[in-house]
């Protein structure tokens, strides 16, 4: 009866004409007040401890700690599949007590390490799992299953009809976050999401989750114990210690920069430093102008420029702006064309949405240091310098980091 | 065997298509019924067991005490309640299935990944549906390798029933070809009997496949 109701604030009431980019509800607020998990009789040491924490609509807030902490009972206690000792949960203001505990959960995404895919439903079938739970009509599942298949990167008509045991890891783990996110809901909980993953398809994963949630901006509680998947993913990292106390919670940069105390000073790490780099990225930088030459150009321009420029190497590219190598002042002495077989080869390559932290790493990895910031075309639009880095660590002042304190 | 008799009397077959061809059908029927109500009572039981996990012991080996049992100690201990009737026969035949059904459909429910259940969970199925519309498919080709092996055992014991009058194509073998010292009868009894297994196993087979097309399309396309 609940179903009709003007105010109802469920997904499914709420979305109502289909269109492009597809339409979502975005984050409700969630809230812990309180919440106090004991696995044991009253008295015992609980798993989840006095835990109050305020996650804002719309952002992810990554709960992180070591093994113990209570991280991932934290999580299961918001769609009750762990049901809280005492203490309120609320999503937008919402007791989760006062919700049956299958009407609660078939209003958040849930997603898990091992992804839990249904093994006898094809990948249509899978991501079309709650809005059949929720009796949409049959053309509606199919023509959402399609948006969120191409949403999270899977070709509807390619993979549709196909069993997860034909599928690899990292597009399992795609289906998984479709299905979770098939009926649209405000919250979504992801349990080591990305935890059965190689390095480098985590690394991919994680880029394209990040672009996805700036599109569906969803509530996400994120459940780690990787320090440094907190800092790249979160909005807001909550760091838990053994007993489910909240050790602290607040901006990556901030726990990096002003660690609470010794636990959290010594989870993050000494290297607490260099993390804080990957929450800039190169595109906040002020990029220095390079001396471009190619391999016509005169040795006499080239050192006229070179003695004008901040810099001590000249780039060397090829006829598109593309580049090839570095031409030490020194070597451009004399007279007549530029020599490229004398270039130190390999520039790194660095695009403006590379973290400071791997632009310095790639930095540090060549003889030059220097990196060259290329477009989507790989052309030359400006240098970086080893120095303007070490310049922002010792400052402490992250660029474009001024404003996103809030 | 009188002497002279030959082994198998084409003609005999021939003339008696009739007979044959009812206890063939007989012997289905004894089959079906006994699978059919032995799968409805150990699916019960697997239930109950999953709701109280103490019953395991208690359930499975009553089923195996059963099945344990010798079928003419059965039929002698059941006469004086059912007679010498077709549910003496059907009651023994079930109680012969009862150990490999239970324990086929626990297997089959527990084959179930731990992850799988929890994302059912996650997802908001109730736990009516979570075992219908998950643990169940999920459990077919285990469930349904009990009711192949379930299935020929029964075929083969349906002969034996033959001593209280039922019995089907152990008709033709203890009545006809026995008792009557007539081997083509026997032989006729015997390969239907095979064939009828063979066949029936066949058939399960080929409907778990068609049933679960997920489970062959394990390994992937590349």
């Amino acid at each position: 009866m609940t179903t009709a109701a003007p105010d109802d604030r469920s997904p499914v009431a709420a979305r109502g004409q289909p269109s492009n980019p597809p339409p979502s509800t975005t984050g409700a607020v969630v809230e812990l007040d309180h919440v106090t998990k004991r696995y044991g009789p009253p008295g015992s040491s609980p798993a989840v401890n006095e835990l109050s924490l305020t996650i804002p609509a719309g952002e992810v807030c990554v709960l992180v700690g070591p093994s113990g902490c209570g991280k991932t009972t934290t999580m299961k206690m918001i769609n009750r599949l762990v049901e809280p000792t005492s203490g309120r949960l609320t999503i937008d203001g919402r007791d989760v007590m006062q919700l049956s505990p299958v009407d609660l959960r078939r209003r958040i995404g849930y997603v898990i390490q091992q992804v839990g895919l249904f093994p006898h439903m094809t990948v249509g079938e899978n991501t079309g799992v709650v809005p059949r739970l929720l009796r949409w009509p049959q053309a509606r599942i199919r023509e959402r299953v399609e948006e969120l298949l191409d949403l999270v990167g899977l070709e509807a008509a390619a993979y549709r009809d196909r069993y997860p045991s034909e599928l690899s890891g990292g597009e399992r783990q795609r289906v998984g976050v479709a299905r979770a996110l098939a009926a649209d809901p405000p919250v979504m909980l992801m349990d080591e999401p990305f935890g059965a993953v190689d390095p480098i398809r985590r690394d991919r994963l994680q880029n394209e989750f990040l672009r996805l949630q700036s599109r569906v901006r969803k509530t996400i509680v994120f459940v780690t114990h990787d320090v440094d998947e907190a800092i790249k993913m979160a909005d807001r990292i909550a760091i838990l210690q053994r007993g489910g106390i909240l050790a602290q919670y607040d901006t990556p940069d901030a726990i990096l920069s002003h660690p609470a105390n010794e636990f959290v000073e010594r989870f993050v790490g000494a290297d607490r430093g260099l993390k804080r780099l990957s929450l800039a990225r190169v595109r906040d930088l002020e990029l220095i102008r390079p001396v471009l030459v190619t391999a016509g150009t005169d040795r006499t321009d080239a050192r006229r420029e070179l003695q004008a420029s901040a810099v001590d190497f000249a780039l060397l590219a090829d006829e598109h702006g593309r580049p090839l190598g570095w031409i030490r002042a020194t070597d451009v002495d004399g007279q007549g064309p530029i020599d490229p077989e004398r270039a130190t080869p390999g520039a790194s390559l660095i695009e403006p949405e590379t973290t400071l932290r791997d632009a310095l790493s790639a930095m540090l990895a060549s003889s030059v240091q220097l990196g060259a910031v290329v477009d989507e075309d790989e052309r030359v639009v400006g240098l970086i310098s080893v120095d303007q880095i070490s310049e922002v660590l010792q400052s402490g002042n992250l660029p474009g980091k001024t404003d996103a304190t809030g | 065997m009188p002497p002279g008799e030959p082994l198998l009397r084409p003609d005999w077959v021939v003339n008696n298509l009739d007979v044959i061809g009812e206890r063939l059908g007989e012997h289905l029927g004894m089959t079906a019924t006994a699978v059919g109500v032995g799968f409805v009572i150990s699916f019960a039981l697997a239930l109950m067991i999953r709701r109280h996990r103490a019953l395991t012991t208690a359930v499975i080996g009553a089923a195996g005490i059963l099945y344990a049992v010798p079928s003419l100690a059965l039929f002698a201990f059941l006469i004086p309640f059912t007679g010498i009737s077709f549910v003496t026969a059907e009651i023994a035949l079930v109680s012969y299935t009862l150990l490999i059904l239970v324990r086929n459909i626990l297997l089959g429910l527990e084959s179930v990944p731990p992850d799988v259940l929890e994302a059912a969970d996650g997802m908001g199925y109730t736990s009516r549906q979570r075992l219908w519309r998950v643990e169940l498919p999920i459990a077919l080709p285990i469930i349904v390798a009990g009711l192949r092996i379930a299935t020929v055992t029964t075929i083969g014991l349906v002969t034996v029933t033959s001593l209280i009058g039922q019995g089907g194509l152990g008709y033709l073998i203890v009545v006809a070809g026995i008792n009557a010292f007539f081997p083509t009868a026997i032989y006729v009894g015997a390969l239907l009997s095979v064939a009828l297994a063979v066949a029936a196993d066949a058939l399960l087979l080929a409907a778990q496949r068609r049933l679960t097309p997920w489970s062959s399309a394990r390994g992937g396309t590349a």
